[in-house]
């Protein structure tokens, strides 16, 4: 039914780790010190599976980007309400404000990319490989999406996290097993 | 996938009749208040649900106390749509899902580290399983303003794929200093009541609202000849900005195009492919970018004659409940045979697209039709769109 053509799994101890990631990749993508914590995660985890891709920058709307956690934006939910706790000391930012949706990281993978497909955010309790293997067969019922990019991504008190990986659709009997996924996952 | 009953709890109202009749009679449910609400310190215009009368509506549910308010509406909702579906919840064949964009964040406010798991997201959902006895782990999307429309999708899929009889589909929000002062940041609140698709628009309101679907594989639970199903769905990405929306529609477009494939097989040969579709419910928030970006999607999309409405100015913007509320109303509206006019809305603005002018229908007052299909649009933050195709 599909299988697992790659997957990548990083995980940093603090976000100076991950800047230090991102520059021994020797890349000119400014905006990516804007990101939040998620955003920074899915978007390294993402040049690394696309990195090799000869077809890379080219438009698609075939691929679907699907993203899941645990702990939604609340890391940057707690920076955003630090700047509104107290109105004597009382400073919103929009910039801090929009990444505390969830999605947004998809958004950011779509933008770098080129992807006008669809992008999901869905939050499970735990890394759940039967939910995710569920989703993605179930996004496939859709017959315009050949592609699913999908990663766990966590960026919470010590958790900085991501597991992606990109599952092609294609005619043969393979199924991705929970098994499977979870080696991946734990490798 | 068809609808087989339904609730909204919004500031108009505890029952999808009631709800429905306040909007046909062109009543709205945003007011103004003063600084000091949710300890903001600037004023703002906002649907809110009345929270006195929630409480005592939910003591007749149950007589637990230890929930949060949006635990308490989620609760209610849910048991309101099924007093009517009268199914199973308790049945593994049943499905929930739940829509929403910040859940508990309010918690936030008052325990500044995190408390305890009330917050997550994941938790509430589960919350609300373990009440009604459902066994499967619950589908939570979180997928900003596009949630609600984002979860009638998902549902759609999973009963397909044929595990599931039944999905309960949920969106919820409510409003917090963390939700409005973000909104204020933004620039995007109006000071007055919002103006969908007028010239003179300048903002959006926020909302407060529960809605729920109880959805069935099949017509089995369908008790009305006007059961309405959704035939189709797509989300699209514009691939351009997280916080603005692409200015030619290009994300909302691409999602229009996509359901447009599933129109064909419905109509006869002879007659123009849209000929059923009676009105597109947009998203219409009333800021400038957004209702903007719509009219391009939809002038793109060669769907220019079709009426445009928005229910924005009725309920506010409710977030992640705010898809499922509008396809209520947008349902019943059908039902009735009826196009409902966008309240606020004054003076057309015309588009221009390939030196071609254009001007959409924009109901001003509420009209009849006796086609059988409309069309939902949302879009969002981190650049989503979605789109929904729904027949009677």
């Amino acid at each position: 039914m599909a299988h697992i053509t790659k997957h990548i799994k990083l995980s940093f101890k603090n976000s100076v780790e991950i800047s230090d990631f991102y520059r021994s990749l020797k890349m000119e993508y400014p905006k990516f010190f804007k990101m939040d914590g998620l955003s920074k995660l899915g978007f390294l985890a993402s040049e690394l599976i696309f990195e090799d891709d000869e077809n890379r920058f080219v438009p698609r709307e075939d691929i679907a980007v699907l993203c899941f956690n645990r702990s939604s934006s609340l890391d940057i939910d707690t920076q955003y309400q630090a700047t509104i706790a107290n109105n004597e000391n009382y400073f919103p930012s929009p910039s801090l404000f929009v990444y505390t949706l969830p999605n947004i990281v998809a958004g950011e993978i779509a933008i770098r990319n080129k992807f006008f497909g669809e992008t999901f955010f869905y939050i499970c309790k735990l890394f759940d490989a039967k939910q995710i293997i569920k989703t993605l067969k179930n996004t496939f019922l859709d017959k315009n999406i050949t592609t699913i990019l999908a990663a766990w991504i966590e960026h919470f008190e010590e958790k900085k996290e991501v597991f992606m990986i990109l599952v092609e659709n294609s005619n043969d009997d393979m199924e991705i097993m929970e098994e499977q996924l979870m080696k991946l996952y734990n490798s | 996938m068809y609808n087989i009953a339904n609730n909204i709890i919004s500031s108009l109202g505890f029952t999808t009749d009631e709800n429905f009749n306040a909007v046909k009679q062109g009543l709205s449910g945003i007011k103004y208040y003063e600084a000091g609400v949710f300890d903001l310190p600037e004023p703002f215009m906002a649907a809110l649900i009345d929270k006195e009368r929630l409480n005592e509506a939910f003591a007749k549910t149950s007589s637990k106390t230890n929930y949060t308010t949006l635990e308490k509406a989620s609760i209610l909702s849910i048991f309101t749509a099924n007093e009517e579906a009268n199914i199973d919840l308790s049945s593994e064949k049943t499905i929930f899902i739940i829509s929403t964009t910040k859940g508990n964040i309010d918690l936030l406010n008052t325990q500044y580290s995190i408390p305890n798991t009330q917050i997550y997201l994941w938790h509430t959902a589960e919350l609300l399983t373990n009440f009604f006895k459902n066994p499967n782990s619950p589908i939570v999307i979180s997928n900003a303003c596009i949630s609600g429309a984002a979860a009638q999708i998902v549902a759609m899929r999973e009963l397909k794929s044929g595990c599931y009889d039944h999905a309960v589909v949920v969106g919820v929000d409510f409003l917090s200093k963390f939700i409005i002062s973000g909104f204020q940041s933004f620039k995007a609140l109006s000071p007055e009541l919002c103006r969908p698709f007028d010239k003179n628009r300048c903002g959006l309101n926020l909302g407060e609202g529960v809605a729920t679907i109880i959805y069935a594989e099949g017509d089995k639970g369908v008790k009305d000849i006007k059961g309405v199903r959704l035939l189709a769905g797509a989300v699209r990405n514009d691939a351009t900005h997280i916080s603005a929306p692409s200015r030619t529609g290009e994300g909302s477009n691409r999602a229009l195009k996509s359901i447009l494939q599933y129109i064909q097989p419905l109509t006869s040969n002879s007659s123009p492919l849209t000929s059923q579709i009676a009105f597109i419910n947009a998203h219409g928030t009333a800021t400038p970018y957004n209702d903007a970006m719509e009219m391009n999607a939809i002038v793109r999309a060669g769907l220019e004659h079709i009426p445009v409405n928005s229910l924005k100015s009725y309920f506010g913007h409710t977030l992640g409940a705010a898809g499922l509320l509008e396809t209520i109303i947008s349902m019943r509206a059908l039902n009735e045979g009826l196009i409902l006019k966008t309240l606020g809305f004054e003076e057309n603005e015309p588009i221009t697209m390939n030196e071609e002018q254009f001007t959409l229908h924009i109901c001003k007052e509420n009209r009849v039709t006796d086609k059988r299909c409309f069309i939902k649009m949302m879009s969002g933050f981190g650049g989503v769109n979605a789109t929904l195709l729904f027949e009677q």
